[in-house]
């Protein structure tokens, strides 16, 4: 295996040029950092109206009318859109990618705070936004429910009286492992350590907020929309099947995008409402999301009160996990996941731990909040996963008076033991979790560290160092088990070699900042040996790029990756069969090295494919049964995930006297398999830890008792910047996947997962002076204070 | 994207230009100085004002930090960065340096200002602090003329001050006394956030004994507080770590926190305490050079 840790500046010697994998520039970078990327917002076409929406300030309560006269009157106004309207052309309703339903305009009732109640659409932004001043909205009042435990009480009102029969605000019941062997388990054991833990309410909050420009041609029927989406082709096949427009005459095009986080996946009503103005008026619309819409309406993350008990030996050997869930997802199901998993892959709780039983019970409510639920980088609820058991575990550490790390040893599977089958039914494909863990221990000194805090703590100085160690599930997903409205999780990918012997990839992937123009070019330059440089990728756009399901879930390597090396190779059988009859020797003859083929025992007898792709387009005599051309076309479904693992290590100082938190190192081991770009997986954990400081000390949606959304700007909804978070010390080991086609796993999202139970940890160790056992994010520095006092709260 | 309602806008060439505007416009227009705390609240249409009356220009004649023998004259449109850089300051008031460090973030400093920030008298407002501890006044003028107020009668509550609607804020006015220093202390919840609580404190001392000592508090009450009593229990006592905690429990008593997103009043109120004592030992060991 191997292991190493990565350079401490990002030093990428670009002359290198690798012809395949390895440390590159991004290519992209060079229209971002010259301001030349085109989002949403920077498209522009004649004629194009605005269109702003108008929101219910309360959290619930029903319409008694609307009255739009006022605004049609505006000079500047070219359209008003209501729920009743929408109702007449059967759009006022729409369906969630969970097979919920949910408004496109409120019709009869709102649901939660800053819900879609009308559109304007005018000649520009500033008129739609005056307009929507002059439309009266009577409400009559209802009591709300913002805090999930009390959702199911009796005296609860039923916020969805539209789903028929509904007489209380349950939303599902889930349960995953055995029951029965878990409570033996459990019975017998030495040891039983239960905590009950909040994941916060957060917001993915991605830089662009959501926007979209919708051009309806009236003569040929054509629907052509830009939009912030994060998987194009499944949008447009649900696109024509809420609005009936035939698929083919919808286009979709996802253009750069400013970050989705999981943001970008749903479909939200100010996407149907631009749609229908375009169609309505003739014109192009465009509509600009604003930072307060993004943050109170759009899909948050997270929100799961857990219960978690953990069942062990006195020695420190883990035997069972068992937790119950109170699942919070506001007042429509929204959630982004696989169908036949409500509560997404939150099953893989057990974590990375070799025990004998498991068992969840989840009980998933309505409550009068935004809807959601997305996969913000949490590869579908894993973050939750890794964070009930990550916390659990140094919960039995505290209890037994182990070192966290030791007893995280004493319990790790063993390379020998993969595949593994855990306890509720995950087939983890590969992983060396021990060499892993050592390697972070190596970099971070962990016996130094805890030296330093033992001499810390005698000079009443508050150091505390955190650990976790994750397993991640990426990649969705295999064809029998995995899709979203009926339509399966594979991705499909096209190359062509022009006859000059450059390439075009077409991948059903898209980018949100990834850089995948530089990795998917570098995927493919291995397979067939020309530069990245000769290889353009083209996605992001349905007309130009074949069908698949996007870019979320750390999906796009897995699977797009796959798909990617996979018709390389394709394009290079072609090519041998080629090289054969240009060489006319027997593709036996020929061995492949990266770029060309030799004949063996006469190297001198080679061909490169640039030389071959020439030849495919010209008139030489084509082998039997062979086309020309040098091209292939590919529709790959994995059959298994991804489990990418890591090792954590957080140093944190907590100033007694004002509980402020200072994340002071922060080492990180990630094994996401075969490493395709050094540079820019280091750039996705730098992103994802960041995203991990900010969950733990500073993000969180919160609500008043009326259902008032308070976190409804970047000065109330805190995000980190580069002063809250260290110089990130990351390394790696190298575990491949044995079932993608080049070893790789996701990488997207596995810091955003594995960082926020490091760092709480790190915290609640820091504070083993006070006798903390447990205290929830976010550790705001009054939160922390108060848990120090004795007064720990869940957040509200 | 946030836009405003619609409004006029008109440059003010000189400070006599604006008033004249105000006096004109009435209650419907606007000062814009930085536009850091208006801009953002009128694109929430939060606040809509028909009229905007840009004093940007007049940074010429009320940008300034002047140093005279016996009082620090700073113009009303000294931006922050302004603040943050000057020497003078730094030597004789090292309070606004501190303070300076954690207000906001480089592009609001860029463009913020003094005046800006005291006329819009936001409780958790940094700089008001640090004039309440100076013993500042402020020059107001009007159509009838010039006015002297001190930091007390300049706030009126939260987001109110003595300034008219047709007049301006165009000087702040700081007492320079001997053997003195400073110090600001500030908890937020990340960089460039408002202060849950922030604190600045002013000492003087003659022979090894306080002469004199000030307190101001942002964020634990309407408006920024000077806290009369803590001035009082330290005057004529040798500086000790028993006798900032005694005025930090001072502090902590008097002052009238509420909880919020920011922190519980608990919170709060045990920082007012915990701040006072940092900032005294810190201006403390400033005056005997033990501490840049
Ligand atoms: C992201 C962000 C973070 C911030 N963080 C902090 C912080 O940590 N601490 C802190 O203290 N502040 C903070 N601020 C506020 C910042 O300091 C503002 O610049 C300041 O409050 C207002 O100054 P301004 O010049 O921009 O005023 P403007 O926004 O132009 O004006 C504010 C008000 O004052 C009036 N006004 C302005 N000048 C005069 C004058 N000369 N006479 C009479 N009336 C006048 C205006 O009419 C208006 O009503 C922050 C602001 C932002 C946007």
């Amino acid at each position: 295996m191997n292991t190493g840790e990565n350079p401490p500046t990002q030093f990428v010697d670009n002359d290198l040029k690798p012809v395949g994998h390895g440390r590159m520039l991004r290519k992209e970078d060079a229209r971002f950092i010259r301001g030349k990327g085109r989002f949403i917002d920077d498209i522009q076409l004649p004629g194009m109206l605005h269109l702003a929406i108008l929101r219910a300030p309360i959290a619930h309560g029903r319409i008694v009318s609307v009255d739009v006269t006022l605004a049609e009157a505006h000079p500047k106004v070219k359209l008003v859109g209501t729920g009743a309207m929408l109702a007449e052309h059967g759009l006022a309703w729409m369906p969630t990618l969970a097979n919920d339903v949910q408004p496109v305009l409120a019709t009869d009732k709102i649901h939660f705070q800053w819900q879609e109640v009308a559109f304007v659409v005018a000649d520009d932004r500033y008129a739609a936004q005056d307009a929507l001043e002059l439309i009266d909205v009577e409400y009559e009042q209802l009591p709300v429910v913002v805090n999930a435990r009390t959702a199911l009480e009796a005296s609860a009102p039923v916020i969805r009286d539209d789903l028929a029969g509904k007489t209380d605000n349950r939303c599902f019941d889930w349960e995953t492992g055995d029951k029965q062997a878990t409570d033996a388990v459990f019975a017998r054991a030495e040891v039983v350590v239960g905590q009950e833990m909040v994941y916060p309410r957060v917001h993915p909050a991605p830089l662009e907020t959501c926007g979209a420009v919708a051009n309806y041609d009236p003569i040929d029927g054509d629907l052509t929309l830009w939009s912030t989406t994060q998987a194009p082709h499944a949008h447009r096949t649900l696109y024509s099947m809420v609005a009936g427009l035939p698929e083919h005459k919808i286009r979709v095009i996802s253009p750069d995008i400013g970050g989705g986080f999981g943001n970008k996946v749903p479909i939200y009503p100010g996407y149907l409402c631009t749609i229908v103005a375009s169609m309505l008026t003739g014109a192009p619309v465009k509509w600009t999301e604003d930072r307060f819409e993004n943050l109170t309406s759009t899909a948050f993350a997270r929100d799961y009160v857990m219960h978690g008990e953990i069942a062990a030996t006195k020695a420190g050997r883990i035997l069972a996990i068992r937790t119950n869930v109170l699942a919070d997802h506001g007042a429509f199901n929204g959630v982004a996941a696989p169908t036949k998993y409500p509560a997404g892959f939150f099953g893989v709780f057990t974590g990375s731990y070799d025990i004998q039983a498991a068992h969840c019970a989840m009980t998933a409510v309505y409550t009068n909040k935004a809807p959601g639920g997305v996969a913000y980088s949490c590869s579908f609820r894993v973050a939750e996963a890794v964070y009930l058991i990550e916390r659990l575990v140094d919960c039995l550490a505290d209890q037994l008076g182990m070192d966290p790390v030791e007893l995280r040893l004493l319990n790790l599977l063993k390379p020998d033991q993969f595949p593994y089958t855990s306890m509720t039914g995950w087939i983890y494909d590969s992983g060396d979790y021990e060499s892993t863990l050592r390697e972070a221990l190596k970099i971070a000194d962990y016996a130094g560290l805890r030296r330093e805090q033992a001499e810390k703590r005698a000079s009443g100085e508050l150091m505390g160092i955190g650990v976790s160690v994750f397993t991640e599930a990426v990649g969705a997903g295999p064809r029998k088990d995995m899709d979203i409205l009926g339509l399966g999780m594979a991705d499909g990918a096209q190359l062509c070699l022009y006859p000059t012997g450059t390439a075009v990839l077409r991948v059903s992937c898209q980018s949100q900042g990834q850089g995948h123009e530089t990795t998917f070019a570098q995927i493919v330059a291995e397979e067939i040996g020309i530069p990245p440089a000769d290889i353009k990728v083209v996605h992001g756009d349905t007309d130009l790029s074949p069908f698949g399901m996007g870019t979320y879930g750390s999906r796009s390597t897995p699977v797009s990756g796959a798909a990617a090396v996979l018709v390389a190779r394709k394009v290079r059988d072609k090519a041998h069969l080629f090289a054969a009859t240009m060489l006319e020797v027997t593709v036996a003859d020929l061995e492949w090295r990266k770029g060309s083929f030799h004949v063996i025992g006469d190297p001198a007898k080679s061909l490169t494919i640039q030389q071959i792709a020439k030849w495919a387009y010209g008139t030489g005599q084509l082998p039997d049964g062979v086309e020309g051309g040098l091209e292939a076309h590919i529709h790959y479904h994995p059959e298994n995930l991804t489990y990418p693992n890591g090792a954590y290590i957080c140093v944190v100082d907590v100033d007694p006297g004002t509980a402020v938190v200072t994340v002071r190192r922060f080492i990180a081991v990630d094994d996401c398999g075969t490493r395709i770009n050094p540079m820019i997986i280091e750039g996705q954990v730098h992103r994802g830890l960041t995203d991990g400081v900010g969950m733990a000390l500073m993000e969180m949606i919160t609500f008043d008792e009326d259902g008032n959304c308070l976190a409804a700007s970047l000065m109330d909804y805190l995000l980190p910047t580069a002063l809250e978070v260290p110089d990130w010390e990351t390394g790696f080991t190298v575990t491949p996947s044995p079932h993608h086609p080049i070893g790789a796993k996701g990488i997207g999202e596995c810091a955003t997962v594995g960082s926020p139970p490091a760092i709480v940890n790190a915290v609640v160790d820091a504070l083993k002076p006070y006798g903390l056992r447990h205290a929830d994010m976010p550790l705001t520095p009054s939160r922390l204070w108060e848990a120090m006092n004795g007064n720990a709260q869940p957040p509200m | 994207m946030q836009v405003p309602a619609p409004f006029e806008y008109e440059r003010a060439t000189s400070v006599d230009h604006a008033i004249g505007l105000l006096s004109r416009r009435g209650s419907t227009a606007r000062l814009v100085a930085g536009g850091h705390s208006l801009l953002p609240m009128m694109k929430l249409r939060l606040a809509n004002f028909e009229y905007l009356i840009d004093i940007n220009d007049l940074h010429r004649d009320l940008g300034f930090i002047k140093v005279e023998p016996s009082r620090v004259r700073i113009g009303a449109m000294t931006r922050h960065r302004e603040l943050l850089e000057s020497d003078d300051l730094r030597r004789l008031f090292p309070v606004f340096n501190d303070a300076e460090r954690v207000i906001a973030d480089p592009l609001v400093r860029n463009r913020g200002t003094i005046g800006g920030a005291l006329c819009q008298a936001d409780p958790s407002e940094d700089l008001s602090a640090v004039c309440t501890t100076l013993d500042a006044s402020c020059v107001i003028r009007g159509p009838a003329g010039e006015r002297v107020v001190t930091m007390a009668q300049f706030y009126r509550g939260p987001y109110e001050t003595a300034v008219g609607p047709d007049e301006i804020l165009t000087e702040i006015r700081i007492p320079l006394r001997p053997n003195g220093s400073s110090a600001f202390e500030k908890v937020g919840r990340r960089a460039g956030d408002w202060a849950v609580v922030s604190c600045g404190v002013a000492v003087w001392l003659r022979d090894g004994l306080i002469t004199d000592a000030r307190v101001g508090l942002a964020a634990v009450g309407p408006n920024t507080t000077g806290i009369p009593a803590v001035s009082q229990a330290l005057r004529a006592k040798a500086p000790s770590e028993e006798l900032y905690a005694e005025a930090g429990e001072i502090a902590a008593r008097s002052c009238s926190p509420v909880t919020d997103q920011r922190g519980s009043a608990a919170y709060k109120r045990h920082l007012a305490g915990e701040l006072t004592k940092r900032a005294l030992r810190r201006a403390v060991a400033r005056i005997r050079g033990e501490e840049p």
